[in-house]
Order: C-alpha cells, then sequence, then structure tokens
C-alpha cells in the first residue's frame, strides 16, 4: 500500500501492520527517512516537499510493481510526506516484507533509490537566506542506475511499460 | 484542447501552473514545445535540457505522442525521498 500525505506517521503502527500481514514472512525491513537540519550552505529548519497529484501515486505504486518483479516480497508500504515538514521530523517510509532478510533489506534499498530519481517530487529547504529548491543528486541517478546495470533510459521505459 | 502542468522551478520561472491549450494536431511533446515557443520566448525553458516530461501522468520522452485530451507535465529532475 502506498500513501502520499501531509501528517506524520508512526512508525510502530506501520510496524506492527506489515507484521499482521505477512504470511509466514521471516524478516521485516523498514526503512525512515528523516528531515536533516543542514546542507551544503548551512542549517535548514524545515522542508517544503511539492508533488504531482495523481502521478506521484502512480509512481510510487509503480516502483512496488518493479521491486515485486525483482524480488519474491509479501507486503510493501510506501510513505511520503508532503509539505511544509520541520528539521528532523519524518520524511518517508518504507517497509518491505520477504521469507528471507536479503530480498527484503534489497529490496527496500531499491526502492528508496528509484524513489529519488522517479518519483515526481520536489524539495524546497528553508535556509537563513530564504527558501531554496534542492538540485537532484548526480549520485541518485548513479545508485538507480547500478540496480539496472545500463543507463536511464533504458529504466525510464521499463517504467511505461 | 490539452492540458499543461508546470511543477516546481519550472512553475515558479514560468509563473503559470497550469493551461489548457487548442490542440492543434501536433503529434509530439517536441511539436508541443515548438508550437508554445511560436506564443511567447518564455516558453524556450521548456527546452532546457534537464527539463522532463510526463504525458498521462507517465515520464516519456520528447518524441512521445500526444493526443486531445492529453495531460502533460513539465518539471525539473526530482528530488523526493
Amino acid at each position: 500500500m502506498i500513501s502520499v500525505q501531509s501528517e506524520d506517521f508512526d512508525l510502530c503502527h506501520e510496524y506492527k501492520q506489515l507484521r499482521e500481514n505477512t504470511d509466514s514472512d521471516g524478516a521485516i525491513v523498514t526503512f525512515t527517512g528523516l528531515v536533516r537540519d543542514f546542507n551544503t550552505l548551512g542549517s535548514v529548519s524545515a522542508i517544503e516537499i511539492e508533488h504531482y497529484p495523481g502521478m506521484t501515486e502512480k509512481s510510487l505504486m509503480n516502483i512496488c510493481s518493479q521491486a515485486r518483479k525483482r524480488w519474491h516480497l509479501g507486503d510493501v508500504r510506501i510513505i511520503h510526506r508532503v509539505g511544509v515538514i520541520e528539521a528532523s521530523e519524518q520524511i518517508v517510509f518504507v517497509g518491505v516484507t520477504s521469507k528471507h532478510r536479503k530480498n527484503a533489506f534489497e529490496a527496500c534499498e531499491f526502492i528508496m533509490d528509484y524513489l529519488k530519481t522517479n518519483a515526481p517530487l520536489w524539495k524546497q529547504e528553508s535556509t537563513c537566506s530564504g527558501m531554496k529548491w534542492v538540485k537532484s543528486n548526480q549520485s541518485d541517478e548513479a545508485a538507480i542506475a547500478s540496480w539496472y546495470g545500463k543507463n536511464r533510459d533504458d529504466k525510464d521505459s521499463s517504467q511505461s511499460a | 484542447m490539452v492540458k499543461l502542468k508546470f511543477f516546481a522551478q519550472l512553475r515558479e520561472r514560468l509563473g503559470t501552473a497550469s493551461i489548457n491549450i487548442e490542440y492543434a494536431g501536433q503529434k509530439t511533446v517536441a511539436d508541443l514545445k515548438d508550437a508554445l515557443l511560436e506564443q511567447g520566448e518564455k516558453w524556450t525553458l521548456l527546452k532546457e535540457q534537464d527539463v522532463l516530461c510526463a504525458v498521462n501522468q507517465t515520464l516519456c520522452g520528447q518524441d512521445a505522442r500526444i493526443n486531445d485530451g492529453d495531460e502533460i507535465a513539465f518539471f525539473p529532475p526530482v528530488t523526493g525521498g
């Protein structure tokens, strides 16, 4: 299940839900992303995330199905917050269950890498000199490319398929 | 009619989040950009190299086919997570 929401989420609740939904799975891996209070230009008091209603949800669902094609997974849960989020708050949650830990670890990392480079979400940071749009990160591109072992165009065509 | 949407820095720089334009038989996203360019200088922003495009909420390239009634979005590289 995927959610795009402005509200915060409760990690314990999400973990419990994953446990309840597991069908004899032996592994649950979760990742939680937090707002850093600094960047290369100095301190950050909050961020604001813009999204593309409809496409963001569609993109996250596509990420889930890409992960399911690669690994045998039980439950997959993605939550991404939008709007204004204060420093140190939670932004994103990914939870994956699987029979064995390796699949769950890998799928969780893949989902985050894919999300970083494909989901239509844009971040602004509130700094001492005003709101600044965050630039896309080359290392994020490299991370997702490494899962595919080929270039971005190939990956994009797999998304539209 | 096609619906155009713009996000993030591109939305700010163009000064608009969404417009509807008459569909005049353009075949591809690239054709649409050319048609917009005839309407004003500011649309050259869409030709910048890092501008991404989605047709009906699916990421696609400049040669993607478009049809009457489509929703076409332009935006900078994504920075979520």
